[in-house]
């Protein structure tokens, strides 16, 4: 992803790999802003549906916040939300159609939560609180961090829920025959269960953090 | 929209006065702007991976019905207008679809038929497929299902609840409309009679929701299969006439 | 088509597959509006109502794009309709019912694209529901989200009395409180049968 300056100040290349790593982590949109709960609880039950609901979403935010970035000009402040759910959504169905010719399996384990990708709030936020203001190039690099780092949560949850609640990984067995599969952890409680304990585990580094300067 | 009436975010004091000076001429030609590139968007995408969503489509359901239909290369889709079944037209998509499979020969192998019915969490849906041969279900595929992973999920891999489904007896009664002996649940080790379908212990309520489903089904389903048999028969897609006749 | 009946339609979404605690839709609202038993209450009946309207839109849009053969604009369609009818509700009821309005208002423009809204009207359609079924689905998914946000609520309000370690508060132990409520409606299942 090129920077917007023509020359590149070692400044602007800070910058830029700030823009991307931020959603990563210190901003990650599940884990510290809480954001797009839905499918991370919904469709995390094994890596795969993971993956693919996490790379859906990384796809459909860099090209509608880059779309919203280049248009951001020419749209009248008034119609704004208008225009960016009708830009999301487009990018959604295109991802849809997409998804479901290229593997018919996991575009029905998905189901309606690719077309509920549309009110991810992440998605919107992105456009409305960054791509509006900034130039292409870093809309797009801040967009793809944050659809890394929802994708990252969503398999942080995915492995779990898999690992636990069938004994694979990948569909591939890990803990051999006699492991008994804790089912739960792949039914919806396992699914808040998993997430509780992921923030849980942030607060107290956090805390130790804190607590250690 | 929902939220165009809000006022704008604050910003620098110019962009809150530019607002008042749009006119609502240019925010018509935006919007509409901007839906006719994601019309042309969306149309692209939609014509351009429609072929392969189709063949995805249907091979899945080709894959589904050879396996409750073993042995069986070929299909034809049929439709039922009133009493009578009869192939379906291109491009035509009725709701109600009955898959006969034919053998490389030409042989009627079996129907493969579609049933629903409650489960234990949700709707569940299966594909049968009946033998007009031995007069029995001869395999059976979940197709939909939501139930309880390790528990209710069992009606697909529970071996012996599978083998229900090889030769499971459906032969009409006198009356020539419904089976003679119609599909009954039998507890785990107690089934004596081909029409008996030996539930899951651990999974009762689904075994049991699949046993009456295949009862609703069979019911009428079975009855109509036999009295179209010619139709179903003349119906492979190579055109060429059953040998038997 | 599908054959099951307005009651079992109604139970199904309302508890046996809660819309909240076993479907996830609504995610946001029940984490951020469940602090209080009064607020879930309001906001329930006003999600329950934007339900219905989306539940009749849908179902109307639906009918519109099979005749024209438009499937690719479903998504579309529906966000932009349910978000506009919505608002024209909202605005009829202001005019007309200002105590209704008082109670439900604050709420309708935060839900109209709340993804509990537009998953209904997707899942209606995916299940092939005629008109009277799609009430009954409206209704039960409401129904099933303000029980969902209340009994949530409930459970906050007392653990607002207790004192919890300062690592466990906020949204970790929202969601592990949701884990439990979800095991508990599990038992549910196997109701319908």
């Amino acid at each position: 992803m090129a920077t917007p300056a023509a020359n590149l100040t070692r400044k602007t290349d800070i910058q830029s790999a700030d823009t991307f790593i931020k959603g990563l982590w210190r901003e990650n949109p599940v884990f510290v802003a809480l954001l797009g709960m839905c499918p991370v609880l919904a469709v995390t039950n094994s890596v795969i549906n993971a993956l693919a609901i996490g790379l859906a979403s990384t796809f459909v935010v860099t090209l509608s916040s880059t779309m919203v970035s280049l248009a951001k000009n020419v749209i009248p402040k008034q119609v704004r939300i208008a225009s960016y759910i009708l830009i999301i959504a487009t990018f959604v169905t295109v991802t849809e159609y997409m998804l479901q010719a290229l593997s018919y399996d996991v575009h029905k384990a998905l189901g309606a939560f690719i077309p509920l990708i549309v009110v991810n709030c992440m998605i919107l936020g992105r456009s409305e609180a960054f791509a509006s203001r900034n130039s292409v190039g870093l809309a797009a690099l801040d967009a793809l961090g944050m659809g890394m780092g929802f994708t990252l949560a969503c398999l942080s949850l995915g492995t779990v829920r898999e690992l636990l609640g069938n004994g694979t990984l990948l569909g591939i067995p890990i803990f051999g025959p006699s492991f008994e599969p804790w089912v739960i952890m792949v039914l919806p409680p396992g699914a808040f269960f998993v997430l509780g304990m992921w923030l849980l585990l942030f607060n107290w580094f956090k805390q130790r953090k804190e607590a250690a300067e | 929209m929902t939220v165009s009436q809000t006022p704008a975010p604050a910003g620098t004091p110019a962009m809150a006065i530019q607002p008042a000076e749009v006119s609502s001429a240019r925010m018509i030609a935006t919007m509409a702007g901007i839906g006719i590139i994601s019309g042309i968007l969306l149309v692209v995408s939609y014509m351009g991976t429609l072929p392969t969503i189709e063949a995805n489509r249907a091979a899945a359901l080709e894959r589904a019905i050879f396996e409750v239909v073993p042995g069986a290369t070929s299909k034809t889709t049929f439709t039922l207008e009133g009493e009578i079944l009869r192939p379906v037209k291109d491009g035509e998509k009725p709701s109600e679809r009955y898959y006969a499979a034919y053998n490389d020969a030409g042989e009627l192998l079996g129907v493969a038929v579609e049933a629903q019915g409650q489960g234990f969490a949700d709707i569940l849906k299966i594909l049968y497929g009946y033998s007009p041969g031995c007069h029995c279900v001869i395999g059976m595929k979940v197709l939909e299902s939501k139930e309880t992973p390790g528990l209710g999920d069992k009606i697909e891999k529970d071996p012996v609840f599978v083998s229900n489904f090889e030769a499971l007896d459906m032969s009409l009664g006198p009356d020539g409309d419904t089976p003679a002996n119609p599909v009954v649940f039998a507890k785990r080790g107690q089934k004596t009679q081909p029409w008996e379908i030996e539930g899951i212990t651990g999974a009762t309520i689904s075994s049991k929701a699949v046993t009456n489903i295949m009862y609703t089904n069979s019911m009428h389903t079975v009855a109509l299969l036999e009295h179209n048999l010619q139709v179903l028969k003349d119906g492979n897609p190579s055109g060429q006439l059953d040998p038997q006749d | 088509m599908n054959t099951a009946s307005s009651m079992s339609i109604f139970l199904n979404a309302a508890i046996i597959n809660n819309f909240v605690l076993a479907m996830f839709l609504g995610i946001c609202p029940f984490l951020g509006v469940s602090n209080k038993t009064d607020t879930a209450m309001r906001m329930g009946g006003a999600v329950t109502f934007v339900m219905l309207v989306a539940s009749v839109c849908a179902f109307g849009i639906n009918k519109v794009l099979t005749w024209m053969g438009a499937p690719y604009l479903q998504l579309i369609a529906y966000i932009v309709v349910i978000a506009s009818a919505v608002q024209l509700v909202e605005m009829i009821i202001k005019k007309f019912s200002p105590a209704l309005f008082r109670a439900l208002g604050i709420f309708l423009p935060l839900i109209t694209t709340n993804c509990a809204i537009l998953g209904l009207a997707l899942f209606q359609t995916a299940r092939q529901y005629d008109f009277v079924q799609s009430l009954a689905f409206a209704l039960g998914a409401g129904a099933g989200f303000t029980l969902a946000l209340v009994l949530m609520a409930g459970l906050r309000e007392r653990l607002e009395l207790s004192t919890v370690s300062s690592v466990v508060q906020g949204a970790a132990l929202t969601l592990i409180l949701a884990g439990v409520l979800s095991m508990a409606f599990m038992g549910f299942a196997g109701m319908a049968s």
